[in-house]
Parts: C-alpha cells; sequence; structure tokens
C-alpha cells in the first residue's frame, strides 16, 4: 500500500505540473460539452424551398403563406418556371420544389380535387425526408381550413377529420440538449479516460522510465493501479461537473433519478474504458502508435453508441457491435436515470453488462502487461 | 581471490529469431568489484545486462545475481540491484527532491530515512541549490550523477550501469567515477558497461564482448600483456577489428 501512495503522489504531480495537458484534460471538455449539444439538433429548420406557382390565385398565395410562416421553410425563390427552380436544386441553393399547378384554386373549388407536385433534393436524406414530411402536414392543415371555410356547416362537414394528438414523455417539449448533453458528457469522458490513460503508460516507455521502473521490486498491480486512479478520479470529477454545472445550470437538466444509482454506474464503467486504455499501451510502444489505435476505437465508440442515430435501427450486425461497446450501455443508463428516472431494477442488465466489460479488458490489460521480456 | 561471487553465469543466451545477441557467455563476478563490460556497439552487452536485471528472460543458460535465479527469482532480484540505463532514467517532470523520495519510497525506505538520505545525498552532489528545480532542467552530467545516486539509493548489493558517462563531459565523468569508487568502497558491486577506454583502466576486471561471445576477460594491466598492447584503446582495436556485426 505504501508502494501505491508514492505512484499515486508521483502520478498526480506529474498530471498537475503538465501546463500544456491539463487544459487538455478539464477545459476543453466542458467547452466542447457547453457548444455541441447546441449544434447537434435533430429538429430540422432553415429547409430551402423553391416554390413555382402557376395558379397565381388567393388559395395558392395563402399555402405559400402559411409554409413561410412555419418557421421551418426559408423560400429560396419563388417562380412560375420549374426549370428555374430545379436549377436551384441542382446548385444545392434549395432542398424541396413545390410545384403548384395552373387551376389550382379552380380544381379545389369545383372539383374538390387537386393534386400538388413536391420534388425533394435528396443528398441531405434527413433534411430532405424531414421537410417533405413537415411540407406535407402543413398541406394537410391547409386543406383542412380550406374544407372548414367552405363548408358552412361544420357539423355537416363531409370530411371527417381524424385527429392523433400526442404528448411527449420525459422530454415533453423535445428539447434536443435533453437528450444530447448527457449522451455528449459520457463520450467526452470516455475519450479522456481512453487517451490519457493510454498516452500516460506509453509515454513512460517512450522516454525509458518504465524501464526502470520495470527493474524495481514494484508489483504489477501496484503500478496498474497507480496509473488508473488517477484518471479514473478525474473521469468523476469531469463527470460531475458536466451534470450539475454544463447540464444543470447551463440547460436546465436535473437528474430524475437516484444519483448514487448513476454514480455506481460511472464508477463501474470508468474501471471499464481506463482497462481499454491500459489495454492499447500495452500494446503500443509510442504515443502515436497508442493516439491511432484508441482514434479507431473512439470513432467506432461514438458512432456506434446511439449518441446520434438510435441503436435499435441499426441492422442486426451493427446492433451487436453496438452491445459490444461499452459506451452504447453508459450513454443509454446515463439516458434513463437522467431522463426516466430509472431505477436500478431496469438496469440490471447494463450492470451485469459493464461488469464484464470491467473484468475483460482490465484482465486481458494486466495479462498482457509485462515487467520481463 | 577467495571473495564471494555476486553474479554468476553459465553459457547464458539469448536469441531473437535466429539472431543470437548472446552467446554462451560464462563469466563470475565478485563482490565488491567494478567490472567493465565492454563492446563494440551492437555486440550484445545490453541485452546480456537486462538480462542480468531480470527484464529479459534468457532463451537458455544458467545465471545467478545475487544468489537469485534469473528465470524464477526475478522479482527477488530486482529488491538487490539498482540499474540505470543507457536513456535517461529518472522523471524530467519530478524535482531532484520528488525523484528521490519516489524512487526511495518504491523500494520500500521508511519516510525519515528518506529524509535523512536525501539531505545527505543532494549535500553530497552539491545540489542543495537546484533540490526544488525538475530534473529536465539540469545539465545533462548533474543528471547522470543525481541519476547514479538514485539508483544506489536503497543500497542495493550490486548496481548496473548501461554507458552511464556518455555525452558527460571529461570533468563531470571523473567525478562521475568519484562517485563509483566511492559506492565499491562501501561494498557495492559495480557492473558497468562504457566505450571510453580509460574508464576501461578505472575498473577492476574488464570483459570484451564480440559478437555476442566474451572474447577477453582479466583485468587491464593482464589484457594489455596478452595483447602485447600499450593502452586499451590498443587491446580494444585489437580485438573488435574481427567484428563481422555491424553497429547498430
Amino acid at each position: 500500500m505504501r508502494t501505491l501512495r508514492f505512484l499515486l503522489q508521483k502520478e498526480f504531480r506529474q498530471i498537475f505540473r503538465n501546463r500544456a495537458l491539463l487544459p487538455v484534460i478539464f477545459i476543453a471538455p466542458m467547452i466542447q460539452l457547453l457548444i455541441m449539444p447546441l449544434a447537434a439538433d435533430y429538429e430540422i429548420k432553415n429547409i430551402n424551398i423553391s416554390i413555382v406557382d402557376h395558379d397565381h390565385s388567393a388559395y395558392s398565395r395563402q399555402l405559400v403563406s402559411k409554409i413561410s410562416s412555419s418557421g421551418y421553410f426559408v423560400i429560396s425563390d419563388y417562380g412560375t418556371s420549374f426549370n428555374a427552380a430545379f436549377q436551384q436544386f441542382e446548385k444545392d441553393k434549395s432542398d424541396l420544389i413545390l410545384e403548384i399547378p395552373l387551376g389550382f384554386e379552380r380544381n379545389l373549388v369545383k372539383e374538390n380535387e387537386q393534386k400538388l407536385f413536391i420534388a425533394v433534393n435528396a443528398i441531405n436524406g434527413t433534411k430532405a425526408m424531414v421537410g417533405s414530411s413537415y411540407l406535407n402536414r402543413i398541406i394537410a392543415s391547409f386543406n383542412a381550413d380550406i374544407r372548414l371555410e367552405m363548408t358552412a356547416n361544420p357539423r355537416m362537414n363531409p370530411f371527417p377529420n381524424i385527429e392523433v394528438p400526442s404528448i411527449n414523455r420525459f422530454n415533453p417539449y423535445l428539447n434536443y440538449p435533453f437528450f444530447m448533453v448527457p449522451g455528449i458528457l459520457c463520450t467526452l469522458v470516455t475519450m479522456i479516460g481512453v487517451y490519457m490513460c493510454a498516452l500516460n503508460i506509453v509515454k513512460e516507455k517512450e522516454v525509458g522510465t518504465i524501464e526502470q521502473i520495470n527493474v524495481t521490486p514494484i508489483k504489477k498491480i501496484h503500478f496498474i493501479l497507480g496509473k488508473l486512479i488517477p484518471f479514473w478520479v478525474i473521469g468523476v470529477f469531469l463527470f460531475s461537473v458536466g451534470l450539475f454545472v454544463i447540464a444543470g445550470l447551463v440547460y436546465g437538466i436535473r437528474p430524475a433519478g437516484s444519483i448514487p444509482l448513476l454514480y455506481s454506474f460511472l464508477f463501474l464503467f470508468l474501471i471499464a474504458v481506463l482497462g481499454i486504455g491500459l489495454l492499447i499501451s500495452t500494446y503500443s510502444e509510442t504515443q502515436q502508435q497508442a493516439m491511432s489505435i484508441a482514434f479507431f476505437f473512439m470513432m467506432i465508440f461514438m458512432l456506434m453508441s446511439g449518441l446520434f442515430t438510435p441503436v435499435d435501427s441499426m441492422p442486426n450486425w451493427a446492433i451487436v457491435i453496438a452491445r459490444l461497446n461499452p459506451v452504447t450501455h453508459f450513454i443509454e443508463v446515463v439516458r434513463m436515470v437522467v431522463l426516466k428516472g430509472s431505477g436500478f431494477n431496469d438496469i440490471k442488465y447494463h450492470f451485469l453488462v459493464m461488469t464484464g466489460f470491467a473484468l475483460f479488458f482490465n484482465s486481458w490489460a494486466v495479462w498482457n502487461y509485462r515487467k520481463t521480456a | 581471490m577467495n571473495r564471494n561471487i555476486v553474479i554468476s553465469t553459465d553459457k547464458l543466451t539469448k536469441r531473437f529469431g535466429d539472431f543470437v545477441a548472446t552467446n554462451e557467455i560464462t563469466f563470475d563476478v565478485y563482490e565488491g568489484e567494478i567490472f567493465g563490460f565492454l563492446g563494440a556497439n551492437g555486440a550484445g552487452k545490453t541485452t546480456a545486462m537486462r538480462m542480468l536485471c531480470g527484464l529479459s528472460t534468457p532463451s537458455s543458460g544458467k545465471a545467478t545475481i545475487a544468489g537469485f535465479d534469473v528465470y524464477k527469482e526475478t522479482e527477488k532480484i530486482k529488491a538487490n540491484i539498482g540499474y540505470m540505463s543507457q536513456k535517461f532514467s529518472l522523471y524530467e517532470d519530478l524535482t531532484v527532491q520528488e525523484n528521490i523520495r519516489f524512487f526511495g519510497g518504491i523500494y520500500g525506505k521508511k519516510k525519515k530515512k528518506i529524509k535523512s538520505k536525501s539531505d545527505e545525498l543532494i549535500q553530497q552532489l552539491g545540489l542543495e541549490k537546484e533540490r526544488g528545480k525538475l530534473v529536465g532542467s539540469l545539465p545533462l552530467g548533474w543528471k547522470q550523477k543525481l541519476a547514479f545516486s538514485v539508483a544506489i539509493f536503497h543500497e542495493p548489493k550490486i548496481v548496473f550501469l548501461d554507458e552511464p558517462t556518455g555525452g558527460v563531459d571529461p570533468v563531470t565523468r571523473r567525478q562521475f567515477w568519484d562517485l563509483i569508487y566511492d559506492a565499491s568502497d562501501r561494498g557495492i558491486t559495480i557492473f558497468v558497461t562504457t566505450h571510453y577506454m580509460d574508464e576501461a583502466e578505472y575498473c577492476n576486471r574488464v570483459s570484451m564482448m564480440v559478437d555476442g561471445y566474451i572474447k577477453a576477460l582479466d583485468t587491464p594491466t593482464k589484457l594489455k600483456q596478452q595483447f602485447s598492447a600499450e593502452t586499451m584503446d590498443a587491446v580494444f582495436f585489437e580485438l573488435a577489428r574481427g567484428a563481422k556485426r555491424k553497429a547498430d
């Protein structure tokens, strides 16, 4: 135990003395957490729409003003030529074309029926899909308005309206930061854990001091604990600042569930993640190697964690990978506990899986770390 | 000479694939001796030394260090030796005082003992003004003297020095050797590699490695007689000329 105390003292001294690295560990993640949720927003706004109006009637103008006042669309041009509108498309200046045919108002009144044409620029798939569904909803609502206007007696409405009201549980205003902040916080803690832990050990290999350590009677387990504990403490600290200061004060997110439960999972998760860092360090000789390996895994951890895209909608093989990714479980648990207030019974499966990860990565790393070549 | 043997090797060999870095070397080192381990670059000195320190497992052969077996008792060996590697081995981002405290601490020395001994050591090295400075800011010669002092801080039976004076000026080298003599007088066995032939003259006995073999082993005086050479330099040339391996 005395040996461990000397090791910890040394590690903390070195970490806090590294003027170049300190801001990267403590300031950068907080800035990222402040900025990224604001940009990572699924709500699509500012969809550029070209309107080709062949009708120029009161109704067509009414429809156009309804579209522009919805707040989702920016009317990039308004004209009478589909070809001109299509050129805007090709220059990527507009995402949607709405064509209102000649006789729109007349046919609507006389024949009770009219077709509109929507062309979607599907280069940016999400924007196109969401945009066309917004536009469809606006047109449907415009349609209902006109029906109401045209039918003198609303009770005699020949077109019965079915309305489906829905409420959003756990995040009533579909506030995206509520969803993104806990997720981004999770990935930041992961990054700091994996990178710092791996680089720290590999640096000792590069400088040659690890040789000096290996020739002392220090026990392997003490050396490893001496490396893991400081980053474990830093991870817990970063998560706390992120959760209570940035998520709490800036975004107004108050964890709905139990804080001790959340922290028990964090403790376990950090052990697993630091095990990955340690493992990477045992397989690399230089910081450059460690950085490249860590980067490869971080990309997978980030993109296949359900942070941006729901795991359930991935193909089956990808779901398997996502389930083998500790970050997926961490993000899920943090979202469940923070937003939904889930209890231990809801997340005990994740506890089990995470214990497995922690044991797996750490035993592998300890096994592969050798004092004698 | 009926002194105790502290290092004993018997056909100690290390292979890396087809390459035999150290080929059946056999020698004994006596307690309190200054043993020079010479050879051209790539002759296999560092590999041999790493095996003796328990950093590398031999491919075949036998060796005992301070009475402990290099295969089974590496951790016991480590408690009884000091080591100073070719690469600089102290933490540059810790101060002089912190480095001494850390290495004293991990060898299990008591706090009070560390305190009193490090004061003594700092005074001996004349580093009173530098004790609070980061080791990285010291000149190389001072660093090497400090690294040596740290390597023998826990009073090991044997200390292994891998080219400890490379790149150090002659005056500091002389001072470094004063420290080595001091340690030797206290009964610490010194096992040192070097490329400076004047330093070879300071050793009690010298071995010469060529292409993984030990080609000669005796006192500097006898070696010079044997090769009818004026200086150790000439002895070295005589032996190393036959080397087939390219320097690394």
